[in-house]
């Protein structure tokens, strides 16, 4: 047991904490906050399950982005499902015994690494090199891309150049479940790469990253379009006719 | 042509996307709303003490009534994709009219205030303090968005800045800084009961006139009744049909219709008018008012069904708000869906063959179709989605021969605003106004270049007041927008009407 160890195991309850409290506050925010008038951008299914449908497109492919601008797409796309398929490579390190479906998507994880950076690199070059999306993009929206850059590059390194003790790595994990602190293998690398996740966690309810929760929320895409059929009505739009 | 103090856009032949001009459009912001119109909506005269303060407040009381603002404000990710969608930056080439920039505007206060990274870390995250400046762009850039939600479309989120331009708006009204345009016209409905400010006598004096007119051209009675109790329809339309061209021709239409189905009809004074800026103005309060007018009539005129004329934004509200916001609508015959639009009756009686419609009575036209904003991405006609595309589409294509879409990426669900929608429609905004309407003409340019297209029909009061308006400044006729009803008036064949031709050979006879 060294102090980086305990650093890095209290590092990982507190980002924890936050990333699952702070969504969890947000998401509570969102789902309570009334809308108050259907609000569907049209056409719009007219449908539960038509609205279902109309989600699961705009999770899993992109599709307004995709009617919208097909460069920022296709680098979203490659970004996005790569982060999937290394989180599920990464599920390893937290799962024992590893499933075999997980099992067998490992070597994909690599790829979606690869993906994942090649990705972010081109959303990056267009904030700057497109004059109307560098006038929109702050600081912080540079500073996550580098984050997410950073965060791969270090993984990548330690999948090609310098490779980390596993077994450890997932020992110290598996401890953290039973508070206990076992301790971590002190390559510069992971630790980096470990610094960088609990950043990434921390702000997560706190940046643009709320896209996640948000699109979920979003009244112009998750409504079903039978406004004439079904009143609508907000509890403080209730009130109003009371009066 | 029209003249212009400022630089009429030019149209190319393939759209383009502008570089960014920082600033050129900063001076442009419609007059500010008196005292008085202030007051008879319920809000302050004018600035308020403690603005900032009160400013935050609003907001925050927003934020918890809106879901839209809520998740809006958070989930953007400036991906971009909206950057180029609107009409307002491709015809300005401001970048504050690009929809996220506008959206900003708010949000970097909404982050200042509401969250934890902008309290602590202002610079980074873009998040700036209430100042007077932003409160001036705040004014001058939420009063360059027609709230036409084209933005929404593409964005991976459905972020619809109409939403944010809303909330801005009645902020701003909540500390006393109100557009004298919107504000003076709900007044005007409310004391009135309609935008223009018609009085019931000069309403029932048109209408009469209207009579005349008809039956001097087809020799039939076609009446246009006013506050008549008991009849079947109550028609809502905006109160531009009443008067101006080419909209009185739409209600020329309606009335023929009516008149063919065979169901009586009325008019209100009291309610007459569709249009609902308290829409514009993002009031709830002032969009239920306004609407409350329909149910009172509707009652008092006893009526069984609820029909709306040609407006697009009058008829977002109608369709999609107005059970939720003045119904329960369980006094009205349930057979029909409340309310109703104009075509989707007349589409009715063309699919049961029971309008007799001659299309070479339009021959001297070739037409094409504008999509209305609130009518395309804010509500449906019919009962599947997208029928409010393809049920004009439709009528237009039963009363003409020669018809011819726009660009594909202009219209439908991807149409471009006219320009003058979401309470910009005052001369005040003339320039925004004319650069505004610059993808939608260049579409227009290319089919009448093409096509030889002659005429563009639409079914809403701004697009028509609008286009009239600024489509000479592109070297274009005032006359080349027509009202959709216009057509089938045009090419409708009343019971008992002798035509040219039956004229001619009974003449021969
Ligand atoms: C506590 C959480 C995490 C731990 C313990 C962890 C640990 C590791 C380890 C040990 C490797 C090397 C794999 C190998 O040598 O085969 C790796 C690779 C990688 N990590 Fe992480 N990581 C974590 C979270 C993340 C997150 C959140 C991301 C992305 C946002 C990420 C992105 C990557 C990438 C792209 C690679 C290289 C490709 C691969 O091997 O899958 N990691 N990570
Ligand atoms: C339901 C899950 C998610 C969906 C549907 C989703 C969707 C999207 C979309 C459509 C974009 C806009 C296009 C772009 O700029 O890339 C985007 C951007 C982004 N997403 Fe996600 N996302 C999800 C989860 C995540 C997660 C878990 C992360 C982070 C670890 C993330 C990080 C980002 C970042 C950083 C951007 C901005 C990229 C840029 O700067 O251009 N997303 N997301
Ligand atoms: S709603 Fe329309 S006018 Fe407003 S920002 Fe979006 S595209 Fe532009
Ligand atoms: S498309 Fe949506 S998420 Fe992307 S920049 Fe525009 S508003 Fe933000």
């Amino acid at each position: 047991m060294s102090l980086i160890s305990n650093f890095y195991a209290y590092l990982f309850y507190f980002a924890t904490f936050v990333l699952l409290g702070g969504l969890a506050l947000k998401v509570w925010q969102y789902a309570r906050t009334p809308a108050p008038l259907k609000i569907p951008t049209t056409p719009a299914p007219t449908t539960g399950s038509g609205v279902v449908l109309r989600m699961t497109r705009e999770v899993v492919l992109f599709e307004s982005l995709f009617r919208g601008n097909k460069w920022t797409w296709i680098f979203s796309w490659m970004f996005h499902f790569g982060l999937l398929l290394v989180t599920l490579r990464h599920l390893r390190y937290f799962i024992d015994p590893v499933p075999v479906p997980l099992q067998m998507i490992q070597p994909f994880g690599i790829y979606g690494g690869m993906a994942m950076v090649v990705g972010l690199g081109g959303l990056w070059v267009r904030r700057f090199f497109v004059d109307r999306v560098r006038y929109i993009s702050s600081r912080s929206d540079h500073l996550i891309l580098g984050l997410l850059v950073a965060i791969g590059l270090s993984g990548l390194t330690m999948r090609f150049v310098v490779h980390t003790d596993i077994i450890r790595l997932k020992e110290f994990f598996a401890g953290l479940y039973n508070f206990e602190i076992v301790t971590l293998p002190a390559d510069p690398v992971l630790l980096l790469h470990l610094l960088l996740v609990a950043t990434l966690m921390i702000i997560f309810p706190y940046s643009k990253l709320l896209h996640m929760p948000g699109l979920f929320f979003s009244p112009t895409r998750n409504q079903v379009d039978n406004p004439r059929e079904q009143r609508h009505i907000a509890p403080w739009a209730k009130r109003l006719e009371q009066e | 042509m029209a003249k212009a103090d400022f630089q009429v856009p030019e149209l190319k032949e393939y759209a383009e996307i502008p570089e960014i001009k920082p600033g050129v459009m900063a001076h442009s912001k419609p007059f500010k709303s008196k005292p008085d119109f202030q007051e008879a909506l319920g809000f302050p005269g004018e600035l308020v003490e403690d603005w900032q303060k009160k400013a935050i407040n609003k907001m925050g009381d927003l934020l918890g009534r809106y879901r839209s603002l809520r998740v809006y404000m958070d989930a953007c990710v400036k991906c971009g994709a909206c950057t180029d969608k609107c009409h307002y930056y491709l015809g300005t080439h401001d970048p504050k009219n690009m929809p996220v920039a506008r959206q900003d505007l708010l949000r970097k206060v909404y982050r200042r205030y509401f969250t934890l990274a902008g309290r602590l870390f202002p610079d980074l995250v873009g998040a700036t303090d209430l100042t007077e400046d932003v409160l001036g762009d705040w004014y001058n850039y939420y009063h360059q968005c027609s709230q036409c939600r084209r933005c929404s479309v593409f964005c991976p989120y459905g972020i619809d800045t109409a939403e944010i331009s809303m909330a801005a708006r009645e902020i701003m009204d909540s500390i006393g800084v109100g557009q004298k345009y919107c504000n003076e016209i709900i007044g005007k409905v409310y004391k009135i009961g309609n935008n223009l400010g018609l009085p019931g006598p000069a309403l029932a004096d048109t209408l009469e006139g209207l009579e005349e007119d008809v039956f001097d051209e087809t020799g039939v009675e076609v009446k246009y009744p006013l506050d008549q109790e008991g009849v079947d329809i109550l028609l809502i339309t905006p109160s531009a049909d009443f008067f101006a061209e080419p909209h009185v021709d739409g209600l020329i239409g309606y009335g023929k219709v009516f008149h063919e189905a065979g169901v009586s009809w009325t008019l209100s004074s009291y309610a007459s008018e569709a249009a609902n800026f308290g829409m514009f103005i993002g009031s709830y309060d002032n969009m239920r008012r306004v609407s409350m007018r329909i149910r009172e009539a509707a009652i008092k005129l006893g009526v069984k069904r609820i029909v709306f004329g040609e407006c697009g934004h009058a008829w977002r509200v109608a369709y999609s708000f107005l059970n939720t916001l003045v119904g329960p609508w369980d006094f009205l015959d349930p057979r029909y869906p409340v309310p109703q639009h104009i075509c989707e009756f007349t589409y009715d009686l063309i699919q049961q063959g029971k309008l007799r419609l001659d299309k070479s009575r339009n021959d001297d036209m070739v037409l094409t179709y504008h999509d209305s904003c609130n009518v395309a991405r804010a509500s449906r006609m019919g009962d599947k989605p997208g029928g409010q595309f393809d049920i004009p589409r439709a009528i237009i294509r039963a009363s003409c021969n020669h018809f011819y879409d726009m660009d594909e990426e202009t219209i439908r669900d991807r149409t471009f605003c006219c320009g003058g929608g979401g309470g910009l429609l005052t001369d005040d905004l003339m320039e925004v106004r004319v650069k505004g309407a610059q993808p939608r003409v260049e579409a227009l340019n290319h089919v009448i270049q093409e096509k030889g297209v002659t005429h563009m029909a639409a079914i809403c009061a701004i697009c028509k007041s609008q286009f009239t308006k600024v489509l000479p400044y592109y070297g274009m006729d005032m006359g080349q927008i027509v009202s959709v009803h216009q057509l089938v008036s045009n090419a409708l064949i009343l019971t008992g009407q002798e035509t040219e031709e039956e004229e001619a050979v009974e003449a021969a006879a």
